[in-house]
């Protein structure tokens, strides 16, 4: 069985359909690239995985784990597994990155029936994983991304999804507002998480960042469908040759604010 | 008889059932009474009052407080320091161990040299309050003297086996000597349906610091209606922080003079739900140059609650170099609640730097959102959310025992701790 199918998918938001029929299968230790151009629909695709009521769907199916994957909530979608990597991390002032790694940790253990971590449970993991992605202590005890560069919230990102352990995760755009340094170090972040039992959706609109995350399968996404899917090669092709050269028009970006 | 007489004429037989008054203080009262009598209570005709209807208070029949039996340890905010407290409005009990250079008691003639300086007798509720004035607390710090303990004010009224409503009218009197550093807790505490009615003047002279708070938790069938007078010496720095928790209504008032040099931060929080009703009007009177001010109130609204932030700053035509900030943001949780905010800025002086602004906003449907992706449930990520816009007003609170217990408070009322 697949870990996620997703079937015919429509998704739309104030009424203009975004996603027009996504087919789209991913077994367990697979990483799939999703490929496109601005307002093609890519991070569409992520929130919609995800669950943000924002954007309304309207026909399809998707199946994780064997689940009605639509039918959950975002926590318990989280708690079942699915990570998003948000392409704009979101900033709270007043709640530090800590404590909401530990509400969050503790939820989706409990959900796991795991029993929760208390303070000095929590520090003990948290150092593994602080030590695993190379992350400064400090930004432990700052509010969440307050005040963070572009690079330090991406790091924050994978370094959650290093905290929450995931079994899909989906990276939106996770390169985006990157110099090469910064990309290269989140790179190896999610490569030290790549393994049989984690699958991986990664979204992106330049073929650069499959440079250091290689993908099993490359989709090329336009205008709300996936039009080519091919091995890695498909990502170096369409580098080379641009989205033009496969008939796709780039449009102005439609998604990811509301 | 009509229910105006009727309620005119109980608070004439409470004004002359009083016990005898000190003879220094009787000429006072007696023209705080006669003021009252000409003013009568505001009604939102008179734009202090437009948007809070004291008709609930002016309709209802009060007895005066009765002395009570009442265990303040058990409601109060904390126990450490200095602490004076008044059951009903009267002395109850003193403070154990005051540190040399302080005056903490009950009002003495020494402070008629003060009493009303700040206040007046125009404001009708000020008038009210000082037409009953009784036992008060009167704290004197002298000059130099820096007190490292908050001292703690408990101000508590319950009905303890008493019929029907009762009035208490606490006062406050702090005289911050030059040089001197304090820090003052007020806190308004009771149980049952009453109304308190409390004026506090501080007088900081020159180089004094004044760290003043004031912890309105009132019960929620009560009426609180309260104003604080602070006159700054000069380069005085008085800090005043309001938290706002209790009362079906509440009018806190804070109105600060600057003299040249003075600093003044005025900072709140007002949190409600329900049906309640809090109104914050501020007044920061910038009488002269080189005065620095920094306004921050902070509202959380739930349910059916409706409140008012007023935020008036006068700079005088002398106040040249006047530097001066507010901010009033508003939460809004609920589609019933209501909130009106007005910044009333009157600047007379062209040499001055003013800024102001007013927000008003609902959880943030992405900030939510980035928390539910995470795991967390719904209803724990907005609670977090709304601690988290709380979290700067209480930050601000410098001694440990009140911002703990602040903190505990807004987790009780948020279900959540974020740190």
């Amino acid at each position: 069985m697949a870990l996620l199918e997703i079937r015919d998918l429509h998704a739309q938001v104030g009424g203009r359909e975004l996603l027009k029929g996504i087919d789209l299968t991913v077994n367990a230790g697979e990483v799939h690239a999703i490929m496109g151009p601005n307002g093609s629909g890519k991070s569409t695709l992520a929130q919609v995985l995800a669950g943000r009521e924002l954007y309304a769907v309207t026909g399809g199916q998707v199946t994780y784990q064997g689940k009605d994957l639509l039918a959950l909530s975002p926590e318990d979608r989280a708690r079942e597994g699915i990570f998003l990597a948000f392409q704009y991390p979101i900033e709270i002032p007043g709640i530090s990155n800590q404590y909401f790694l530990k509400a969050a940790l503790n939820t989706v253990r409990k959900h796991r029936g795991l029993p929760e971590f208390d303070a000095m449970d929590f520090l003990d993991y948290i150092r593994e994983k602080v030590d695993l992605m190379k992350m400064e202590t400090a930004l432990l005890n700052r509010p969440v991304n307050t005040g963070f560069s572009g690079g330090e919230k991406k790091r924050n990102e994978i370094f959650q999804m290093a905290v929450l352990e995931p079994t899909l995760a989906i990276l939106d755009e996770t390169d985006s507002g990157l110099d090469i340094d910064a990309l290269k170090l989140v790179a190896s972040g999610v490569n030290l998480l790549r393994g049989p039992q984690r699958s991986m959706i990664v979204v992106t609109h330049y073929q650069r960042l499959l440079d250091y995350i290689v993908p099993d399968y490359v989709h090329v996404l336009a205008e709300g469908r996936i039009v080519k899917s091919g091995g890695k090669e498909l990502a170096l092709e369409l580098e080379k040759s641009g989205y033009a050269a496969f008939g796709i028009d780039e449009v102005e970006e439609a998604v990811g604010k509301a | 008889m009509t229910a105006a007489a009727e309620q005119a004429s109980a608070w004439l037989r409470n004004f002359t059932e009083q016990r005898p008054s000190a003879p220094w203080a009787r000429e006072l009262k007696a023209a705080a009474f006669a003021r009252f009598g000409e003013t009568g209570f505001p009604t939102t005709h008179e734009e202090d009052w437009r948007f809070t209807n004291v008709a609930p208070i002016a309709r209802t029949v009060f007895s005066a407080a009765a002395p009570a039996e009442a265990d303040a340890a058990v409601l109060a905010p904390f126990a450490e320091g200095v602490r004076l407290v008044f059951v009903n409005g009267l002395f109850a009990s003193a403070a154990s161990e005051v540190p040399p250079g302080v005056f903490a008691g009950n009002l003495t003639e020494e402070a008629a040299a003060y009493l009303g300086r700040q206040a007046g007798l125009d404001a009708p509720f000020s008038a009210l309050n000082t037409a009953f004035l009784a036992d008060a607390a009167f704290v004197r710090i002298n000059r130099g003297v820096v007190v490292e303990q908050p001292i703690h004010l408990v101000f508590l009224t319950t009905a303890n086996g008493v019929a029907g409503p009762q009035a208490a009218h606490p006062r406050t009197l702090i005289v911050a000597g030059p040089d001197s550093q304090s820090t003052i807790v007020e806190s308004y505490i009771g149980a049952g349906s009453y109304f308190t009615n409390a004026v506090t003047e501080i007088a900081a002279g020159p180089g004094a610091v004044v760290d003043h708070y004031k912890v309105q938790m009132e019960s929620l069938e009560s009426f609180h209606v309260g104003s604080v007078y602070a006159g700054l010496g000069r380069s005085a720095n008085f800090t005043s922080t309001s938290i706002s928790i209790g009362a079906a209504l509440a009018r806190n008032d804070v109105t600060v003079t600057l003299a040249e040099g003075s600093e003044a931060g005025l900072n709140g929080l007002y949190l409600a739900n329900g049906s309640q009703h809090v109104d914050n009007h501020t007044t920061i009177d910038h009488a002269k140059p080189h005065g620095t001010s920094r306004e921050l109130y902070k509202g959380v609204l739930d349910g059916k609650a409706t409140a008012v932030f007023n935020g008036r700053i006068l700079v005088r035509k002398d106040a040249q170099k006047t530097d001066s900030k507010q901010t009033n943001k508003n939460l809004v949780l609920s589609d019933d609640a209501v909130i009106n905010t007005k910044p009333e800025l009157q600047i007379f002086a062209d040499d001055v730097r003013c800024t102001h602004g007013a927000t008003i906003g609902q959880l943030d449907a992405e900030a939510l959102f980035y928390l539910q992706s995470r795991g967390i449930g719904k209803r724990q990520a907005r609670s977090l959310l709304t601690y988290a816009f709380a979290q700067d007003v209480a930050d601000r609170v410098r001694p440990k025992p009140l911002r703990d217990w602040l903190e505990r408070i807004l987790i009780e009322k948020f279900h959540e701790r974020p740190y």
